[in-house]
């Protein structure tokens, strides 16, 4: 027996561990990467997708105008929905029903429509309300009268769309924020005699920005893109731009890629960070599961 | 002096009565433990003394106040909002899963009650926290994360938290029973210290030992009622009821 568990011991020094072989992977890898070698080269040397105009037109002051117009757009809107998205998060999830049914019917109305015909609406406005004004409504008492016109310019209708529409989805992301928070939470800090707001600034939504943060990370990219639409009114984008360098000299497909390459270039900018904040606070979110029992 | 006199305290969930018309006087300085079977009520009733929850009837007068009412006559208006957080600062609460705030230190949790509701000087609270946790033995874990600390040592925090406001009373809700048993004594011996320093508390617990040794009085609560309550030896050790005898019967294996 002792003989036996020796010579055991003794090959167990020599084992040697040779992984499994992966032959589909390797297949797999030669298969797409041979495609995507193709197609890239396809690309490059198509004449008409005619690079040197791309060159021309990348670093034009006419499309760095128009992006720094769609990363004030992104900016903005996306400011106007986190702001717009806590008060109508709150007054969703009020005690109040008449709060709540208001937070509902926007939140429904903004989601339900396209984000296209909101910002043909908010372009158009002027057709509809020529004028606004401020005053006591059915009576003759007025504060503020102007034409809208002179009111909202095409990039201030850019961001009404783009941030009313926003401040819905973000409503949602940040009542399931709040969600998130342990009920027992609120509980201490009230018996603690904290008022209700006091709860919600320095317990609830602290708590709740773990939750928040990164989708808020993918509505940020997901603004920036949107934002081309804005074009159809003229919103002075990078899109709007592109296409009026484009609609004089038809060179579409070069304009195109021009302005492909600059959402690309700030898609991945935008990428970069959000990943590592999820990684940070899904990092923090492990030290404090790890210790939670005992 | 009366403390806490809880006068036909009743409060339904629905259909389900919870409490049913609970009467209970507590003195300065004692310390009732309430036992009873899960369901029974016990945690409603702590919840309804700084009114987390609003009874439906009766009233809990805490040191000659009335909770969350104003009382004219027999009419008891609902107090504003402010004045019935102002109320709570008064009565401290420990409960069974800590509840500390995950994103402050230990340090932060109990100098956040004194800093933004009572908006007391930060030297002062800077050092009557270090005080607290001398006294709960944590003077090591100011600037550790909840997170960072064990059951124990997190319960013995939110006890900090809460004696930080400098309350009359203190609810505990089964503050032991999230715990390995390892921990336990750890936590029972700062509530210990705190009764011999004559602190009025009010304990729901299923720590016979704790009970019987600390508590000047057991109450036992049954359906939403107190079927049965004196001295904590007789309660527990001869309990007059059947369903009482029952009950210390099964916790006491
Ligand atoms: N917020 C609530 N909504 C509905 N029912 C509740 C609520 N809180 C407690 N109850 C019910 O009240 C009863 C007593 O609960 P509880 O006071 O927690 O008992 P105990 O602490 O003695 O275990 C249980 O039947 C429970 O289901
Ligand atoms: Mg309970």
């Amino acid at each position: 027996m002792q003989k036996l568990a020796d010579q055991l011991e003794r090959d167990a020094d020599e084992f040697v561990i040779r992984p499994r072989r992966h032959y589909g992977r390797t297949l797999a890898a030669i298969v797409v990467g041979v495609l995507a070698v193709s197609l890239a080269g396809a690309i490059v040397t198509n004449p008409n997708f005619d690079w040197p105009t791309v060159g021309n037109y990348l670093f034009a002051q006419v499309t760095i105008n128009g992006l720094l117009v769609t990363l004030y757009l992104t900016v903005a809107s996306m400011l106007l929905g986190i702001v717009g998205g806590v008060l109508m998060a709150l007054m969703s999830m009020s005690k109040n029903p008449v709060l709540r049914i208001v937070a509902w019917g926007y939140i429904t109305v903004f989601r339900g429509i396209p984000t296209l015909v909101q910002i043909l609406f908010w372009g158009f406005l002027g057709a509809f309300f020529p004028r606004i004004a401020v005053g006591i409504p059915f009576t003759d008492i007025t504060f503020v009268d102007v034409p809208t016109s002179s009111l909202i310019s095409a990039t201030g209708a850019a961001i009404l769309a783009l941030g009313l529409n926003e401040v819905a989805y973000m409503a949602e992301i940040i009542r399931g924020g709040i969600r998130s928070v342990d009920q027992g939470q609120r509980e201490a800090a009230a018996a603690m005699g904290m008022s209700p707001g006091l709860i919600m600034r320095k317990i609830i939504l602290p708590q709740a920005m773990r939750v928040v943060i990164p989708p808020t990370g993918n509505e940020t990219i997901t603004v920036l893109k949107t934002s081309s639409l804005v074009s159809v009114i003229a919103g002075n984008d990078l899109m709007t731009n592109v296409q009026q360098i484009y609609s004089q000299n038809y060179k579409v497909i070069p304009l195109l890629i021009v302005a492909s390459l600059w959402y690309l270039t700030v898609t991945v900018i935008l990428s970069f960070f959000q990943s590592r904040i999820e990684r940070r606070f899904g990092q923090s979110d492990a030290v404090q599961n790890t210790a939670r029992k005992g | 002096m009366t403390m806490v006199s809880a006068q036909k305290v009743r409060k339904s969930f629905g259909k389900n009565v919870v409490l049913n018309d609970i009467s209970l006087e507590v003195e300065r300085g004692e310390v009732v433990c309430i036992l009873g079977p899960s369901g029974s009520g016990k945690s409603t009733f702590l919840r309804c003394i700084n009114h987390l929850e609003r009874p439906d009837g009766g009233r809990i007068v805490v040191d000659g106040e009335t909770i969350g009412y104003r009382q004219e006559g027999n009419v008891l208006h609902e107090l504003p909002e402010s004045a019935l957080t102002a109320q709570r600062r008064s009565i401290g609460m420990v409960f069974q899963r800590f509840n500390l705030f995950p994103h402050m230190t230990a340090l932060e949790n109990i100098t956040c009650g004194p800093l933004w509701v009572q908006r007391a000087k930060a030297a002062d609270v800077r050092r009557e926290a270090a005080e607290l946790l001398e006294l709960v033995g944590l003077e090591e874990k100011a600037d550790a994360y909840p997170g960072q600390l064990s059951g124990g040592q997190q319960q013995r925090v939110a006890i900090a938290r809460a004696l930080a406001l400098k309350p009359k009373l203190m609810l505990f809700d089964e503050p032991t029973s999230a715990l390995d048993p390892e921990l336990v004594g750890e936590v029972l011996a700062v509530m210990r210290r705190l009764a011999a320093e004559g602190m009025t508390m009010i304990v729901v617990t299923h720590e016979m030992g704790f009970a019987r040794e600390v508590s000047n009085r057991v109450i036992f609560m049954d359906g939403g009622e107190i079927v049965e309550q004196g001295p904590s030896h007789e309660v527990i050790d001869n309990p007059s009821t059947e369903r009482a005898r029952a009950f210390f019967a099964a916790v006491s294996h």
